[in-house]
């Protein structure tokens, strides 16, 4: 591969976030749940604190890697009834920004526009989400990442249209 | 009419009477039938019935004290349709203001939280202090001698009042004074502050969000144990899957959740179908619980393998400093009982696996605002609160694995109701027998204040039982 064709940095983690977009999309949330390492962790604050610290204050998500993966054995049931049937979702990832802060971690964040429709309404969830991925030891290819952090941050001042946040967001 | 075309002539559609009031809901004590008339949750003119006769007249929840921890602290909320806020003054007491100008209107407090001094309106720039006294207006000169400075004070509601901690307000000057209006609730609210040793406080941090649905119908699904099982299945499920109660094993230990896969055909698993029936109870004017014996952890002092190992040495002795304060009944009581506990008209307090404090404000007949808090005790250590942190978001929250179904199904019944000839619904479960959590007394006791209330009457003598009862706890548990 010539330097040329070499992708950057943010072009391998777009790639990696667009991919994270599809399985979402797509509903393939086991596929997703395994893009999360042992430790990962999955947060949403709350629309009236985004800066809230789940242990500390009240937040909508806090999921270690046990709750994370029960989420998806829920959200696959057909007993998540806010999700029976699944809605349509869109997501619009964009302004990815990534930094390299060492031992093989990044930091990105990007925008999100994630359109919901179901029960003949459509509303978009709006927000920025930070990642902490992990490369694997000298590995340079986006196919190695995976997820250790993932916080997704409303800028919704309430849950006013959808309710509740019963997609991943 | 005898000379008019009939052909031409647009004749008046025979649509019937209206419902009146008194015919809303049917309470056959002997029949053990009871029926709410669905206008009453999608009628425009009933909704606006209701603001001037139950939320213009009754207590309504404002916030707890500890959101305005500092002198100077403000909070902003929207109660009974009213822009309000709350300051903590220089000498320590708690304010409510209207939240409008006494100049020509507009809102004094424009962010939902904060501190200050002084508050100055935007608009032409006068400026209250904490007080609410009106304490500088540009230009005054231009002013004639009876211009007075004190008339023109921020506005305080009729009446507010604090029980421990818990700060209502009502926009009704003859209303009776709180503790008289709290009735039996007011042990169900003791039962939670008793749980701390420096009081309880409202963590940073809130749950808004909308139902487009009914008001009355989260009353009746907060205090509703008969949907549990069905609705909530898939949190029950979990919760099994890590073991439940004192005996479980350690979440490490425990089988892993699973659950029917989508299209697998339906299984209907009701782990706990068989637990503690509990007790539901009207507590008079309209407020009304349910409680039994918990079946989840209880951070207050019943351990839960969801906690953790090291919560069960904290938990405990928590549980010890309970017993010999209160006695093992009433810790029992504080500490394995759950409570759901609706505050009429519009405040639920839940004290299940965390202490929530929601309020729910009616936008439209078919359409509120819900804005949930979570309730600890100030003295407990950063592990505990983070233990009781992630005990409320498992279940509880419009991301949890629960609320989202909770919403989902109110919103579903709101659009059933479109299908106007299907008049009535049902809510007649348990009448004949000691109600249990799993019966609909609690809902009918509601309603049935919400029915005398309507009707202009301040309160219902009315209870479960064939024969109209003075006296307030007339169903009974087994547990407790
Ligand atoms: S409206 Fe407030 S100063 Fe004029
Ligand atoms: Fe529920």
């Amino acid at each position: 591969m010539t330097a040329a064709n070499k992708p950057t940095l943010r072009e391998m983690v777009e790639d990696f976030l667009f991919r994270e977009a599809e399985l979402l999309d797509d509903w393939r949330l086991d596929d997703w749940v395994s893009l999360f390492t042992e430790d990962g962790r999955y947060v949403v604050p709350t629309t009236d604190l985004p800066d809230g610290d789940p242990t500390r204050d009240l937040v909508f998500i806090d999921d270690d890697i046990t709750r994370l993966r029960a989420r998806a054995v829920r959200l696959n049931s057909r007993h998540a009834h806010r999700e029976y049937p699944w809605s349509r979702t869109r997501r619009f990832i964009s302004n990815v920004r990534v930094e390299e802060t060492g031992e093989g971690e990044l930091s990105v964040t990007s925008n999100v526009l994630v359109y919901r429709f179901r029960n003949g309404e459509g509303a978009p969830y709006v927000g920025s989400i930070h990642y902490i991925l992990r490369r694997r030891a000298g590995s340079d290819d986006g196919g190695d990442l995976r997820i250790a952090y993932r916080r997704a941050v409303l800028d919704q001042e309430a849950l006013s249209w959808h309710g509740a946040v019963s997609i991943i967001f | 009419m005898a000379n008019v075309n009939l052909e031409l002539e647009p004749t008046l559609w025979d649509t019937g009477d209206f419902m009146e009031i008194k015919d809303l809901i049917v309470d056959d004590r002997q029949r053990g039938i009871f029926r709410v008339h669905r206008s009453s949750m999608t009628s425009m003119d009933l909704f606006q019935q209701e603001r001037e006769l139950i939320f213009n007249r009754c207590w309504i929840y404002l916030g707890h004290d500890s959101e305005v921890e500092n002198p100077g602290d403000y909070r902003r909320r929207t109660i009974a349709g009213r822009p309000l806020f709350f300051a903590r003054g220089k000498d320590g007491q708690v304010r409510v203001f209207l939240n409008t100008c006494p100049h020509r209107g507009a809102l004094i407090c424009r962010r939902d939280e904060g501190n200050a001094e002084v508050l100055q309106c935007f608009y032409h720039a006068w400026s209250f202090n904490t007080d609410g006294e009106l304490i500088g207006v540009p230009g005054e000169e231009a002013y004639g001698p009876y211009f007075d400075r004190s008339e023109l004070s921020l506005k305080e509601p009729p009446r507010v009042e604090n029980y421990r901690g818990f700060i209502f307000v009502s926009f009704n000057p003859h209303v009776e004074d709180l503790v008289t209006y709290l009735a039996d609730a007011r042990d169900y609210l003791d039962l939670i502050v008793d749980q701390s040793e420096q009081g309880m406080r409202v963590v940073a941090g809130s749950n808004k969000y909308n139902m487009k649905a009914n008001w009355k119908l989260l009353v009746e699904n907060s205090l509703d144990g008969y949907h549990l099982v069905p609705t909530h299945q898939t949190y029950l499920d979990y919760i099994t899957s890590l073991g439940t109660g004192d005996n479980a094993q350690p979440a490490g230990n425990a089988a892993p959740y699973r659950h029917a896969d989508r299209g697998a055909a339906d299984r209907i698993r009701p782990p706990m179908a068989n637990r503690v029936p509990g007790a539901a109870r009207a507590l008079g004017n309209g407020h009304c619980v349910i409680e039994s014996a918990a079946r989840h952890g209880r951070p207050i002092a019943h351990w839960h393998p969801l906690f953790g190992e090291d919560a069960r040495e904290p938990i405990a002795r928590v549980r010890q400093r309970l017993v010999e304060k209160y006695g093992e009944e009433r810790a029992y009581r504080m500490a394995n009982t759950s409570r759901n506990l609706i505050i009429y008209p519009n405040l639920v307090i839940n004290d299940i696996m965390a202490i929530t404090i929601r309020y729910f404000e009616p936008l439209a007949p078919d359409n509120m605002e819900v804005t949930a808090w979570h309730l600890v005790p100030r003295e407990e250590s950063d592990a505990m609160l983070a233990t009781r942190l992630d005990s409320f978001l498992t279940f509880l929250g419009p991301g949890g694995f629960a609320t989202p179904d909770d919403v989902e199904a109110l919103e579903s019944c709101q659009i059933g109701f479109r299908a106007t000839e299907t008049e009535w619904s049902d809510i007649s479960r348990g009448m004949l027998r000691p109600a249990q959590t799993v019966d609909e007394l609690q809902m009918r006791g509601f309603w049935r204040q919400w029915h005398a209330n309507m009707q202009g009457l301040s309160k219902t003598n009315v209870q479960d039982g064939p024969v109209a009862e003075a006296g307030i706890a007339v169903a009974s548990g087994t547990d407790d």
